[in-house]
């Protein structure tokens, strides 16, 4: 497997399309510096998300279909901040803090049931993330919080299902250390930020936790015989996906200026699971570099489809491309991993 | 250890999870406020458009592929063949057939390819045909929402969208609507029983029933139990794993037409949202596993699910005021189902 180097068929696909749109782009004379502007600040927004699936994948836990749960924590964390009025940097960071420490119990507990199922994460994880949203749903709506901007206006009961940061955290890593260059701004902040959690994985994975964690997703049953305690190992490295999530959702917010509720995280996880198999993970194994390499083409497909859209007949048309291929990408990847491991045998 | 395996014997989830769902509608009921004639006759109804469809899951389960979340291409098969006919204006007795043949004919197509598909990816059926649903919803989009009308001729305006391509959210099914579901009728007070129906839905039962006890059923149990055995015995695994996929994508779409010539309006793209997640969880709280799985399952299922999903709307009215927070309940109980069933066999399985 060590030809992670190789081309395989959906980053030919990827490839093209975005040559296509590109090609498009041009031709309908877009503004292509702007593009690049906020194609940077989308691979920020989403490449986070994109980053928490790496512990798990790593890990041999599989395609973490339930993201939900990360995002939830990093949501009431936000909420928590936003009910105190933190504006600026204190809410931003007392943001991050509260979803390091949120997600971490809720990755404790799913790491704890994702233990029980081993093998079969990816099912287990997605009716886990898909039970939880209804449940969270009630939290939204009874949950005593008091900033009236937050809530629903009279008549409504409960939070709003998209509470805006404008006064309080919007852009606050857009904007920081925003360099310009004719044209072309630079958001050093976000993409230091990022940057950031990049480097933290890439150190996890160098010390004695990451390095057990790589070798159980590669080969179980010699970890287990050169004495590593897997279910721990697991453990860790889901509550350390679970937190990357919910950092991820916070960072997600503050570019997107609302913190999204209610049935919002369903949107989210096929996208970021897409992303990282663009990048050209096996489903099995992702690097880092892929990660981000699959976040920034994802993204800037996006991108390029909305203004698209608007000039084509049938608007919906790249919704449904798009959809078309985040689930193509996510099927190829499940079959192909299989016949991987079935030549194994 | 004894008394542990004699506690699990005590508290199989073949009777708890049934009485579960008893306690809570029976509970949510009561808050409710619903006059048990109206909740009896809903859930009549709803047994009568779901049934078949939660019927098709049994097979897939007894085959040891899990719960068979791809009966929802069955279910587009179906609507493809309803609108490919309404396009072409055939009415009457004519198109009913028309409409029966051509879902007959996707489903088995359809069932095919996934069964393939299936083959390749043994252990892992399941969030593979969670998959395929999702892919399978966006192309039916893509031929319905951007074909009709660029690359598939129309000929039935009615149908498509004022800007000359794609199909309308909605379609009115009321030529082919009440054609069977209004026989034999029969009034017991207030509680109105569609007897023709019923004895469809359990004919279908029985089907299965016997099908699953001729020597094509033992088969399958035997493929469901183990693969190795199975291939020792002299079973082509792979292809009772593919019939046992093409069967349960056709009864889905006879199911899915069942469903909407009940219904009598066709939301061309949502009518069969959620039918995969709905049935399975009907089927599991009749006290199926993932592992095995009776036709009684799959009956009474139907009956304690939908009595829940009728009432509870209007039960979180009365308690919270507020029918979204029974809405939820709704939804939460129909994916907790599922993954309660999932967590709870899969650490049986170790065992």
């Amino acid at each position: 497997m060590m030809n992670t180097g190789c081309i395989k068929p959906p980053q030919i696909i990827i490839l093209i399309f975005l040559a296509v749109l590109l090609g498009l782009a041009h031709f309908l004379k877009m503004d292509l510096a702007g593009l690049f502007n906020e194609s940077l600040i989308k691979l920020v927004m989403n490449g986070v998300l994109v980053l928490s699936l790496i512990p798990m994948l790593n890990a041999g836990a599989g395609m973490n279909f339930g993201l939900p749960v990360g995002i939830t924590g990093g949501l009431i964390s936000m909420c928590i901040a936003v009910n105190f009025r933190l504006a600026g940097w204190p809410g931003f960071l007392m943001s991050l803090l509260l979803s390091v420490a949120i997600c971490g119990i809720l990755g404790w507990i799913y790491g704890l049931i994702l233990n029980r199922v081993k093998g079969r994460e990816e099912i287990a994880g997605t009716f886990i993330g898909l039970s939880l949203i209804p449940l969270m749903n009630y939290f939204w709506t009874l949950a005593p919080f008091q900033n009236r901007q937050m809530l629903y206006p009279i008549g409504g009961q409960g939070l709003r299902p998209k509470i805006t940061l404008e006064p309080y955290f919007y852009n606050i890593l857009d904007n920081f250390s925003l360099v310009k260059l004719g044209a072309l701004e630079i958001p050093l902040g976000l993409l230091g930020f990022y940057g950031l959690i990049c480097l933290g994985l890439y150190l996890f994975f160098r010390t004695k936790a990451g390095r057990a964690a790589m070798a159980t997703g590669e080969n179980e049953a010699f970890a287990r015989l050169s004495g590593i305690d897997i279910f721990g190992t697991r453990r860790l490295a889901i509550i350390l996906s679970t937190v990357i999530a919910g950092i991820g959702i916070c960072v997600y917010s503050q570019s997107y200026g609302f913190i999204q509720l209610y049935d919002a995280p369903l949107a989210m996880y096929f996208p970021a699971i897409s992303a990282v198999l663009i990048g050209g993970s096996n489903g099995r194994r992702a690097f880092i570099f892929q990660a981000v390499l699959g976040a920034y083409l994802l993204q800037t497909i996006y991108l390029l489809t909305v203004p698209i859209a608007n000039e084509v007949l049938v608007p919906e048309i790249t919704e449904i491309l798009r959809t078309l291929i985040t689930y193509s990408i996510i099927l190829y990847a499940l079959l192909y991993r299989e016949r991987q491991r079935g030549i194994g045998h | 250890m004894k008394i542990n395996a004699q506690a699990y014997k005590f508290f199989n989830i073949e009777i708890v999870v049934p009485i579960v769902f008893l306690l809570l509608s029976f509970g949510a009921w009561q808050f409710s406020g619903l006059s048990g004639a109206f909740v009896l006759n809903q859930v009549i109804i709803r047994f009568i458009r779901d049934g078949i469809l939660v019927l098709s899951l049994v097979i897939p389960v007894v085959a040891g592929m899990g719960l068979n979340f791809a009966v929802i291409v069955g279910a587009m098969c179906t609507q493809a063949a309803l609108l490919f006919v309404i396009n072409y204006q055939m009415a009457g007795v004519a198109g009913i057939l028309l409409v029966i043949f051509l879902s007959i004919l996707f489903s088995l197509l359809a069932g095919l390819a996934i069964g393939f598909v299936l083959n390749r990816v043994k252990g892992k059926e399941m969030i593979v045909t969670i998959i395929i649903g999702f892919l399978a919803n966006s192309i039916y989009q893509l031929v319905f929402l951007v074909g009709f009308g660029t690359f598939i001729p129309v000929i039935n305006e009615e149908i498509i969208l004022s800007r000359g391509v794609g199909v309308r959210n909605a379609v009115d099914l009321s030529m082919y609507r009440n054609t069977i579901d209004k026989l034999w009728l029969f009034k017991i007070g207030e509680i109105e029983v569609p007897l023709f129906m019923i004895l469809m839905v359990l004919l279908f039962a029985g089907l299965i029933y016997y099908l699953l006890n001729t020597r094509f059923g033992q088969e399958i149990k035997a493929v469901g139990s183990s693969h190795e055995k199975a291939e020792i015995a002299g079973i082509n695994v792979d292809l009772i794993r593919i019939k046992v996929l093409i069967l349960s994508t056709v009864l889905a779409a006879l199911g899915q037409l069942v469903f909407l010539q009940n219904i009598g309006m066709f939301d061309v793209y949502t009518a069969h949202m959620n039918a995969d997640v709905i049935s399975c969880a009907a089927l599991l709280a009749g006290g199926a596993s993932i592992k095995s799985a009776k036709i009684r399952h799959a009956l009474i299922g139907i009956f304690l699910f939908h009595t829940l999903f009728i009432v509870s709307p209007q039960a979180g009215q009365n308690l919270f005021h507020n029918a979204a927070l029974g809405e939820y309940f709704r939804s939460f109980v129909a994916y907790g189902t599922i993954a309660f069933a999932l967590i709870i066999n899969i650490k049986h399985e170790d065992k």
